[in-house]
């Protein structure tokens, strides 16, 4: 087994209160089953949309993030899989993708390589 | 936990109420905004870490801390609710005048004042029903759109004129029992009538929404009942009028998901706590000198709601009651169901006879079942050829797929009924 961080981006929310707690229902509906399958190492945590950034030599404070609102981290989970095959197939049950958001998988690097 | 299946939506209404209070009518928008926020924090937070213990005062909590970063960042840059003033313009007053317009009695009250400043009298009844949807029950444009089988752009457009109308009134209806309290009711009495109408009668096919509009409509109505001023006799007899209704709700649509008519109805299905509901503010709303339409309908739908089978149904009591109405509130709709009582009463040819009497059935022309009971009492007169001409013309008017459904099937009765006479004449 490997493991692997999902990374979830942008994802308009919904407009609509009935909208928004059907989206949650499925979300939490996913995460169970892949916690039932014994993929979840982590469940991760949500991330608040803003926050600082700071870079160079000079540690320069901006807002950040950088990013274009709609590939703002807003979420992460640990994930365990067979291999970056599975990791992706199972990223495409997540509902993040009927609000024209994005799941970014990043195989966690192994130290014994 | 298991999350009530609609809760966002409900807790919506409750959270702008209080919003709008706080930060004042004009600042409606702003309010939904804040309220739209609390909802993503919700779907950000629970979806990782589970619903919390008491989901409704979660929401209700970050709305409130929502709302003191705003007051905060925000005070000298707008101007809040004129009632609340000076309260929040310092800070050893700020976060207690807000703590109090969270409490469960001032929640309570906000979404009244809600509803009376929604039925603003320069708004169209359509349009009062439209925005109590939106604001006090959470529905969408989409969601409001489909329960009124109507387009997204025309629903968008008349919510988002009534909302400037609204948040253009210098301030939110004052519900401690002004001068135009009692005139302002009557209209938040029709607002409800017609929501729980919608939802009873409505032209949507999911039936789903149909029964989520009369709950909303209900909840709404206790919320009247529960303020001393707005518990008035007509608010009981709405109240009981409901009841009665909505106990029948489940017997509309049969086993098979076939609309029911009144006539065809498994009684044994009616919600007997329900009815038991309809009698106790039936008799509470007999206490005044007002005789109101929703005293009569209510009456009527008693009448049926006693009758265990349709043939036990007091047609002599339910026509007088009709009579009653007609002159309470005349429509055409009014006479064309009081045609249908006298023709339980006294056979289809008078039920004809009253039909074609009616001042100005032209009006009836659109609605399919103005040709439906044309058809029903010529079928009964055995003109089974006359009788399908009305019914299909009632077809060709259905608004959705039940009602095609119904009238399919009499139009397939008529026909099996003309060719039992021909096979009778040779």
């Amino acid at each position: 087994m490997s493991e692997f961080v999902f990374l979830y981006r942008g994802g308009e929310s919904g407009r609509s209160p009935e909208r928004a707690q059907q989206m949650m229902q499925k979300w939490m509906a996913w995460l169970k089953e892949l916690g039932a399958n014994g993929h979840i190492k982590d469940q991760g945590q949500p991330l608040e949309r803003t926050g600082k950034l700071v870079r160079g030599k000079q540690k320069t404070v901006t807002d950040g993030p950088f990013a274009e609102s709609k590939d703002v981290v807003g979420g992460y989970t640990l994930i365990e899989a067979r291999d970056l095959a599975q990791a992706v197939e199972l990223s495409k049950g997540c509902p993040i993708f009927e609000v024209d958001g994005a799941v970014e998988i990043r195989p966690v690097m192994k130290m014994n390589m | 936990m298991n999350l009530d299946e609609h809760l966002f939506r409900r807790e919506s209404g409750r959270i702008v109420a209080t919003l709008t209070r706080i930060f004042g009518v004009h600042n409606l928008t702003l309010a939904e905004d804040v309220t739209q926020d609390a909802f993503c924090r919700a779907l950000e937070v629970w979806k990782f870490r589970g619903v919390p213990e008491n989901p409704s005062a979660w929401l209700m909590a970050t709305a409130k801390n929502r709302a003191l970063d705003v007051l905060r960042r925000e005070r000298t840059a707008r101007t809040f609710a004129p009632e609340l003033g000076r309260l929040l313009e310092s800070e050893w007053t700020l976060a207690p005048a807000v703590q109090e317009q969270f409490e469960p009695n001032a929640i309570k009250d906000d979404q009244l004042r809600m509803m009376f400043s929604c039925c603003h009298p320069r708004l169209a009844e359509e349009a009062q029903v439209a925005l109590i949807l939106h604001i006090l029950c959470g529905f969408s444009v989409d969601e409001i759109a489909s329960a009124f089988v109507s387009g997204h752009a025309a629903i968008e457009k008349r919510i988002t004129r009534a909302k400037k109308v609204l948040a253009g009134s210098k301030r939110l209806f004052d519900i401690s029992g002004s001068d135009d309290f009692a005139q302002r009711l009557q209209a938040v009495h029709r607002a409800l009538y017609l929501l729980f109408n919608e939802g009873y009668h409505s032209a949507s096919p999911e039936s789903a929404v149909r029964a989520e509009l009369c709950r909303e409509a209900m909840r709404l109505t206790n919320l009247l009942l529960e303020h001393p001023f707005a518990a008035t006799p007509a608010t009981h007899a709405l109240a009981s009028l409901i009841c009665f209704d909505a106990a029948r709700l489940p017997a509309r649509v049969d086993a098979s998901g076939q609309l029911s008519s009144l006539f065809d109805q498994d009684r044994s299905r009616w919600d007997s706590q329900l009815v038991d509901e309809g009698q106790k503010h039936l008799d509470l709303s007999a206490t005044g000198p007002e005789l109101t339409e929703y005293h009569v309908e209510a009456a009527i739908a008693w009448v049926h709601a006693m009758a265990h089978r349709t043939e036990d149904t007091d047609w002599a009591r339910i026509v007088s009651l009709y009579d009653t109405l007609m002159t309470v509130r005349p429509s055409p709709v009014v006479a064309l169901n009081r045609a249908i009582a006298i023709a339980q009463r006294d056979g289809p040819q008078r039920g004809l006879q009253e039909i074609h009497a009616i001042a100005d059935h032209d009006r009836l022309a659109t609605y399919p079942f103005y040709h439906a009971a044309l058809g029903e009492f010529e079928f009964r007169s055995g003109r089974h050829q006359n009788a399908r001409e009305h019914f299909q013309a009632a077809l060709a008017l259905a608004r959705n797929s039940m009602e095609r459904r119904f009238l399919d099937q009499r139009v397939t009765a008529c026909q099996r009924g003309v060719a039992n006479d021909s096979d009778r004449m040779m």
